[in-house]
């Protein structure tokens, strides 16, 4: 019995996605698309258990929501010339090793559509989440604190968009690709961020792992690809070590390495190697990866790591990268070059109310000597962060340095 | 699929005009590539009138029925396959750089 409810689990992750893109691209209906795939899979939870897992689940999802569709169409009577497609459209079932052929480029192209730059930001990644994952609306919902109700809506409009707007169902090419795939990259970026914040969803992270890995394996040769889904295996194999058992973040510098998880890392730098260009997230991958080689805190080359925030900062002159290179500076030369480099990256008040800015001058005036003052700055972050775990973290810090405060 | 391409103003154009492509050039590219079935420029807006008819009654207003800073300038009737064929040619147009592109799809009603 559970067995076959896991087996529903697995070859609904595994096979979602590919049914879903696969009844887009014949249909062209993402709700008809979705709502067969979603049925198979409630058609699995209760045949399976009773008859067995199939041999071949995948394809068993596919050819039910297929048959699915088709009882659909032929009610509405919609052309024959989408019937006939639906009637060849077969068993999606992969072979690790494949990487081009419909199947996979299916799920490319929804990707891509999902992305598209004509999509408001917010509903790229809400429709990545609920069609190329098949996260349900209302966990959604949860977490980009909307009710279900107006994700719903989010939804719903971004896919009447694709459809009267007439976003095409397609991977682009050339120049095309190229000015695309930092707007699909931003998208998982995102995603994994969500997942990966204080209070976020950790299985958005994992799906964003997972989405980043078949992107790469479908565009082996895009460098980007390949850093971005570096940057997120070494993140990532921090994630067990990033909470005390309390509950409470630990920072970088407190967490148990022995915790992290070696294997991640090691996949992380051997996907990294492949990252030819350095472009922002390869730059970001590095720096992620000279942490996760880094046996002790005190060993860590700062010195490397603030090279590496230079070019990024070139790339992308953002405050909040100028910050983090800030920080970098005064770790690896000193809390006097990191404090006047946090001055810059503050001027005109652009990094006003953002809770890490204090934190930061907050380390590099404790670095200095200034227990007081700096216990000071991290009462000030504390008021200022949403996240509960990031406040006792923050207030902790403080403690740490002002035990009377 | 057919998109009408409302040209508008903006107050904020591109700080480099000589980046701007030649309308000239973009109406021939366009026409000859079956991309472009119609289009013309506007006169400005306060040549329009408002007409509505309410109870029976025919009700004109001078002028556009509303008073914006960026407004239509022109307008150019599109036949692509997609909206990404569409930004395509809007992206090429003059207007893209001084003014701001609006695409709309026309419905289908077949």
């Amino acid at each position: 019995m559970t067995d076959a409810v896991d087996a529903v689990t697995v070859a609904g992750a595994e096979a979602y996605p590919r049914v879903v893109a696969a009844l887009i691209r014949v249909t062209g209906d993402w709700t008809l698309a979705e709502d067969c795939a979603q049925e198979a899979l409630t058609l699995a939870l209760e045949r399976w258990p009773r008859d067995g897992v199939p041999g071949n689940p995948g394809g068993w999802l596919m050819t039910t929501a297929r048959n699915r569709a088709v009882d659909v169409l032929r009610r509405a009577a919609v052309e024959r010339r989408k019937l006939r497609e639906l009637a060849l459209l077969t068993d999606p079932e992969p072979a690790p090793a494949e990487a081009e052929g419909t199947v996979v480029d299916d799920r490319l192209r929804l990707i891509f559509t999902c992305c598209h730059p004509a999509l408001a930001p917010e509903a790229r990644v809400a429709l990545t989440l609920r069609t190329v994952a098949g996260v349900p609306t209302a966990h959604i919902a949860r977490v980009f604190l909307v009710t279900e109700s107006t994700m719903t809506r989010r939804i719903t409009r971004a896919k009447a968009k694709i459809a009267t707007a007439g976003i095409p169902y397609r991977v682009p090419t050339g120049a095309a690709l190229v000015e695309r795939l930092p707007g699909v990259l931003a998208v998982l970026y995102l995603l994994f961020t969500r997942g990966y914040d204080a209070d976020g969803e950790p299985a958005f992270a994992d799906e964003a792992v997972r989405l980043a890995r078949l992107l790469d394996r479908l565009m082996p040769d895009e460098s980007e690809v390949a850093a971005l889904l570096a940057l997120l295996l070494l993140q990532h194999s921090r994630r067990a070590a990033r909470r005390d058992p309390d509950g409470n973040l630990r920072t970088l510098d407190e967490q148990d390495r022995s915790r992290w998880d070696h294997e991640a890392v090691a996949e992380g730098l051997a996907v990294l190697a492949r990252a030819h260009r350095h472009g922002p997230y390869a730059l970001q991958a590095r720096i992620a990866a000279a942490h996760a080689t880094a046996p002790t805190p005190a060993a860590t080359d700062w010195p490397a790591i603030a090279g590496w925030y230079d070019e990024l900062a070139r790339l992308h002159p953002s405050p909040v990268v100028r910050l983090n290179r800030a920080m970098a500076h005064g770790l690896a030369y000193g809390p006097a070059t990191g404090l006047a480099l946090v001055a810059e990256a503050r001027a005109g008040g652009a990094l006003d109310g953002y809770p890490p800015a204090l934190a930061a001058e907050a380390e590099l005036t404790a670095r200095r000597g200034d227990a007081l003052r700096a216990a000071a700055l991290f009462r000030d972050a504390a008021g200022l962060v949403a996240s509960a775990a990031e406040r006792r973290a923050l207030l902790r810090r403080a403690g740490q340095l002002d035990p009377a405060g | 699929m057919k998109y009408l391409m409302f040209v508008c103003s903006d107050t904020e154009p591109d700080a480099d005009p000589s980046a701007a492509p030649d309308i000239e050039q973009w109406v021939a590219e366009r026409d000859g590539k079956g991309q472009r079935l119609m289009g013309s420029v506007l006169a400005e807006p306060s040549a329009a009138t408002t007409v509505r008819v309410r109870d029976g009654e025919l009700l004109l207003t001078d002028g556009p029925f509303a008073e914006t800073k960026e407004v239509i300038v022109g307008f150019d009737l599109l036949e692509c396959a997609d909206l990404d064929e569409a930004i395509e040619v809007a992206r090429r147009h003059p207007m893209a750089y001084a003014g701001r592109l609006e695409l709309r799809p026309l419905v289908d009603l077949d």
